[in-house]
């Protein structure tokens, strides 16, 4: 292959790759991963695009970083690896922001830590960045990273049109519209993501597609890269906590079925 | 001592973790099919919390001020949380097989649940001690044992209602985990 084949190929699978995560698996709105920061701090679209880039930069850094030790790192304690991969540059990014955009910081306060534990950025080490080259990994990173800002942005902003009748804090409502205050408030997170994965679900069933019913990971993050991505399953060292996972669905499922005999 | 009474109440109730605080949604939103499942987790969160949160008051005041390296508290904490994890399964396993049968499915899942790393920060963020630690995380996980068991029982009774199909599954859980969320904010006005 000479030089600009090369380059080619490797446009063209930046370009796949941000689809991928922008459209196809968008991380808040397909998958719904990473639901915690996502109710949290969308009460304006200004707080959510500030938490999705935040998570950007994590996400695509620590999947460079684990694409670059993938080779490296055992696989029996590769989570551990990864979680310290992730929270060294969680707190990198957390002392920047209080550097530079203490605002920001403050009305996203406890939620930038808890960046670690953010489903989307251990999945996606687990599921994408430890079995691929750095540079489709950046790219996965990347595309990840702004299709959950988009999702983000999307929330807050109509949580703030709604709940306070401004848009990045610029009175847009005429007065005479009264603002739903609840939506801004805890519960109204809960309603505007329940309407929009509603309308997801309308748009999939006429196109004749399956609704999907469960909430990705069955509570379990760890595993989601496995349990919740196509590229799924891990043939390899299947870890317990998978089987476990597993485990729990098989007895709902035993139950279930118990109930419908009796 | 009622001081630590209103901590409890206030961090169970008002400020609960999933409805107020958004933390531990996944398996809130995961494993609420069944009540006796929910329950079981209600119950596995509740140990885990109390555990960690006490090591990591221990560990932050004994080991991070002591060294000044607080600004290691993030990673510290997910290890310890994880570390922790693994110790209480193995323990469990060893010595209360019972408990272990009860709690063992639910305890991997855990690790990376935020309501755990979430409390611990938090305990660190308001300076709080070590008994009023361990006062919070309990009262935490009791707010998210009682969340995640009335949404379960709601849940059994909603399989046997016609709902719209575009809002079948996770949109009307997410409706009715906000109108729960509604009636907890009724709890503002008890302290």
């Amino acid at each position: 292959m000479s030089n600009g084949e090369v380059k080619v190929s490797k446009l063209a699978t930046a370009k796949e790759r941000l689809f991928n995560g922008i459209i196809k698996e968008n991380p808040t709105l397909v998958m719904m991963l990473g639901m915690c920061p996502t109710l949290a701090v969308t009460t304006s679209c200004m707080n959510g695009i500030g938490m999705g880039l935040t998570s950007t930069v994590v996400l695509a850094l620590s999947n460079v970083f684990v694409s670059l030790l993938r080779n490296i790192i055992p696989s029996k304690v590769r989570m551990p690896a990864f979680i310290v991969i992730v929270a060294s540059f969680v707190t990198m990014v957390q002392f920047l922001l209080e550097a530079y955009l203490p605002s920001l910081n403050e009305s996203l306060g406890i939620y930038i830590p808890l960046i670690v534990v953010n489903c989307i950025i251990l999945g996606r080490a687990e599921s994408y960045a430890s079995k691929n080259p750095i540079w489709s990994s950046f790219f996965d990173g990347l595309g990840m990273g702004i299709g959950f800002t988009v999702g983000l942005g999307l929330l807050g902003a109509v949580r703030e049109i709604i709940g306070a009748g401004q848009i990045f804090g610029i009175d847009i409502l005429p007065d005479a519209l009264e603002p739903i205050t609840i939506i801004g408030l805890a519960p109204g997170a809960f309603f505007v993501l329940a309407c929009l994965v509603a309308i997801q679900n309308k748009i999939k069933l006429r196109s004749g597609k399956k609704v999907k019913e469960e909430a990705s990971c069955n509570g379990n993050c760890a595993s989601c890269g496995s349990t919740c991505t196509d590229d799924a399953m891990l043939k390899t060292n299947a870890n317990e906590d998978k089987e476990k996972a597993k485990k729990l669905i098989k007895m709902d499922k035993k139950e279930a079925t118990e109930k419908e005999e009796a | 001592m009622e001081d630590l009474l209103k901590l409890a109440v206030a961090t169970a109730l008002i400020n609960n973790v999933v409805l107020s605080q958004f933390l531990g949604l996944c398996p809130f939103l995961g494993v609420s099919k069944k009540t006796k499942t929910a329950a079981g987790m209600g119950f596995a969160v509740i140990f885990v919390l109390t555990i960690s949160s006490a090591f990591a008051s221990v560990v932050y005041e004994q080991v991070l001020v002591r060294f000044n390296v607080e600004y290691l508290e993030t990673i510290v904490f997910i290890l310890l949380i994880a570390a922790l994890v693994q110790l209480v399964e193995i323990v469990l396993k060893k010595f209360s097989p019972s408990l272990y049968k009860a709690l063992g499915v639910y305890l991997p899942l855990i690790t990376t649940n935020c309501s755990v790393l979430g409390v611990v920060i938090i305990n660190v963020q308001k300076e709080y001690g070590f008994v009023e630690s361990i006062v919070n995380a309990l009262g935490t996980g009791i707010g998210f044992t009682l969340a995640i068991v009335i949404l379960a029982g709601l849940r059994e009774k909603m399989e046997y209602n016609k709902i719209s199909p575009a809002f079948k599954g996770m949109p009307i859980v997410l409706i009715t985990a906000g109108l729960m969320a509604i009636a907890f904010s009724g709890f503002a006005g008890i302290l």
